[in-house]
């Protein structure tokens, strides 16, 4: 696809983004799964955008996967979701800076629901007040956190230290994105570039110097799919959709995959291992797997920030030679370095992926 | 002698133009662009004869020769007013014309195919629309991949912006179906060695030797037709199409990889009617297209005296159903006419 197509296509879906005051709401899988990441977004709106965002110790989590395991009642979430936008209210802000794409969805679906029907929107005003006694504003602006970095990407970019070219040829790397499901295949309006070719991504990896991969799988599911997982007995459907991605991401080689959903990344970087161990197959160079990263983490080490700060030891498949190919110095030895200085156990190193 | 305006000079237009002057009365022919006969003159071979669209082009063109009736290109009208039973017609070079009678033929536009963005037409090579077929089969060149490859494995999805949520028309084409039948028998005669699919919802071939067409294209020309709707199309490293669809029939998902994709594209209402709708105040159909005053016994009138409708502005039709329709269009002005 040529740029101007893709910018076509973007043009047809412009989402209103916030520019500043933002009240973030934290992801439950990013923060225990990828911790750099939530702090690197962070840093770079204070210090490199000067932006102010609150982060606020006191909401919860929205209970979007209890609620899309038929877990948590409709009523009940959108109470949850009505104490969140009445902490955000209390705080002084009108938008929400959503970390996860999961809770982006559950916002979005909430926020409509309340457009089409106010009775619902009657019912959660009553329910929070009863419960908490709180009361809300609904947001002005909804803006997914990797809406707010596509926003200022060309800003990151004039204070890059790295760009996504390999270093050893001078040519761009060959990044995949892949976008969480429920970032804009629901409301393709609220999705930068919409549900079909969204560019919240891609726009990101070439201003930063990297090529997009464009793969026949390109939109299919990462294989979370809530139910997919969370019953044990459907996870070998689970597995076989990130299989699929993975078979059909191989002939173009790339060098590394990009989320924007914390589950995503999570699953396109664990299940490289198990395929690893159920089918002795690995998709990287040399018996590795291909590095799965959070954005944020993109972001922050086009900006120069320490890999192991922005916690990619904490990923299954190793970023090393990712790292290699940006050019990007870092200390091998320090990898598993609690922030007191102090070495922490690495873990057990598998022999089915390098 | 009483006068009509038509408005479009399409083939509803001229053949209401030349029935009318036939009636003699006193008839002009505004056509927006510097051509008469509107999209046929793209079409290559017409459903479902096969017969080459350049006899049609003859026959329009006959009848404009031939026929008693000034014509005016690159012309528009911007504004319309009615006063003492005659409406006054301004058009964009501020040309007035007074005028007993309006036909109002501005036809239909294709849909947009770019719309449907995961069938990727503007984005991948080999994916083209049925009018792009039909533009290459015309110049009698050799039907190729972009890269200039014969294709071994074509697909033909239909209802392409029709019968369709997502692109906000819920009306079938009508045509589509037929075209594809059509344009799948004229793929396999030129590249005989190629397979042919055509994904479709129904097959709707309500029209005359329409069924014929089809069971000929099945039994003579091996053409697969498989019930399930297209659900995207993504390119592979080798630049073939790669396609996800749902056979309906075996009730299994479906991946296929072609080398040409044809999207059967649908019929929607033309910026001129929707023009002229705005301009003569007249009522369009929730399908957008203007709306008659009667389905079943007004099928050409309005609800503005003095204004008539001809051909695919009210709703798509065939070039057959189009031409019978300016007739009874041309009759009701006619019989409006002599009541003046």
């Amino acid at each position: 696809m040529t740029e101007a197509h893709q910018s076509g296509i973007t043009g047809i879906y412009p989402k209103e983004i916030a520019a500043d005051n933002y009240y973030y709401v934290r992801s439950c899988i990013r923060q225990n799964f990828f911790p750099g990441s939530e702090t690197a977004f962070l840093k770079i709106m204070r210090n490199v955008l000067g932006k102010n965002i609150y982060d606020d110790a006191v909401h919860t989590t929205c209970t979007g996967i209890g609620y899309h395991s038929d877990i948590v009642p409709f009523e009940t979430i959108q109470t949850v979701v009505a104490r969140q936008f009445a902490l955000m209210t209390e705080k002084g802000f009108e938008n929400l800076a959503v970390s996860c794409v999961t809770s982006f969805g559950i916002y979005c679906e909430i926020v409509e629901t309340w457009k089409n029907f106010p009775e619902e929107l009657d019912k959660a005003r009553v329910n929070l007040k009863k419960a908490t006694g709180r009361e809300f504003e609904i947001p002005r602006n909804i803006a997914h956190a990797s809406d707010i970095i596509y926003k200022f990407r060309r800003e990151i970019a004039k204070e890059a230290k790295y760009s996504l070219v390999n270093c050893l040829t001078g040519e761009p790397l060959n990044l995949v994105e892949h976008i969480g499901c429920h970032y804009a295949k629901m409301f393709p309006e609220m999705g930068v570039g919409g549900a079909e070719f969204t560019s919240v991504l891609s726009s990101m990896i070439e201003i930063w110097g990297g090529a997009v991969v464009d793969y026949p799988e390109r939109r299919h599911c990462c294989g979370f799919g809530f139910r997919q997982y969370l019953i044990q007995a459907n996870r070998g459907y689970s597995i076989s959709n990130s299989r699929k991605k993975f078979e059909s991401m191989e002939p173009y080689h790339p060098d590394a995959v990009i989320c924007n959903c914390p589950g995503c990344t999570m699953f396109m970087d664990r299940w490289q291992y198990v395929i690893a161990e159920m089918e002795n197959k690995t998709y990287g160079q040399g018996g590795r797997g291909i590095p799965v990263l959070t954005y944020e983490e993109l972001a922050g080490l086009v900006l120069g920030y320490d890999p192991w700060d922005l916690g990619l030891q904490m990923h299954q498949v190793n970023s090393e030679p990712f790292l290699d190919k940006l050019g990007i110095r870092y200390i091998p030895s320090q990898k598993y370095s609690g922030k007191d200085g102090k070495i922490m156990a690495g873990p057990v190193i598998p022999a089915c992926i390098k | 002698m009483k006068s009509v305006v038509i408005i479009g000079g399409g083939v509803a237009g001229i053949e209401t133009a030349s029935a009318l002057s036939d009636f003699g009365h006193n008839v002009v022919l505004v056509e927006k662009t510097d051509s008469i006969g509107g999209k046929v003159l793209k079409w290559d071979h017409l459903f479902p004869d096969l017969k080459s669209a350049s006899e049609l082009e003859n026959y329009l063109d006959i009848k404009c020769r031939e026929g008693n009736f000034a014509i005016q290109k690159n012309t528009t009208i911007a504004q319309a007013s009615q006063s003492n039973g005659k409406w006054m017609l301004r058009t964009d070079n501020n040309r007035v014309i007074e005028t007993d009678a309006i036909v109002v033929a501005t036809g239909y536009e294709v849909f947009d195919a770019s719309r449907k963005e995961e069938y990727g037409y503007n984005i991948y090579d080999n994916v083209i629309t049925s009018v792009d077929l039909e533009e290459r089969l015309k110049s009698g060149k050799t039907i190729t991949t972009r890269a200039g490859y014969l294709p071994e494995k074509i697909g033909i999805i239909h209802c392409v912006g029709s019968r369709d949520e997502k692109s906000g028309n819920h009306y079938c084409s009508k045509v589509c179906c037929i075209t594809g039948v059509k344009q799948s028998i004229e793929l396999h005669k030129l590249l005989p060695e190629a397979e042919i699919y055509c994904f479709y919802m129904d097959l709707r071939m309500y029209g005359q030797y329409y069924e014929e067409l089809y069971r000929e294209a099945q039994e003579m020309h091996k053409i697969q037709f498989i019930r399930g709707r297209l659900s995207e199309v993504s390119e592979n490293i080798d630049k073939r199409l790669l396609i996800k669809a749902e056979d309906t029939l075996s009730g299994r998902p479906l991946k296929m990889s072609v080398d040409l994709l044809v999207l059967l594209v649908g019929m929607e209402p033309g910026k001129g009617t929707k023009s002229m709708a705005g301009i003569c105040g007249l009522e369009t159909g929730k399908d957008g297209f203007l709306k008659t005053s009667d389905m079943h016994f007004g099928n050409n009138k309005t609800g503005k005296k003095g204004i008539f409708l001809a051909g695919s502005c009210i709703g798509p039709m065939s070039i057959n159903d189009t031409i019978s329709n300016a007739r009874s269009a041309a009759l009701e002005v006619h019989n409006y006419l002599q009541t003046k």
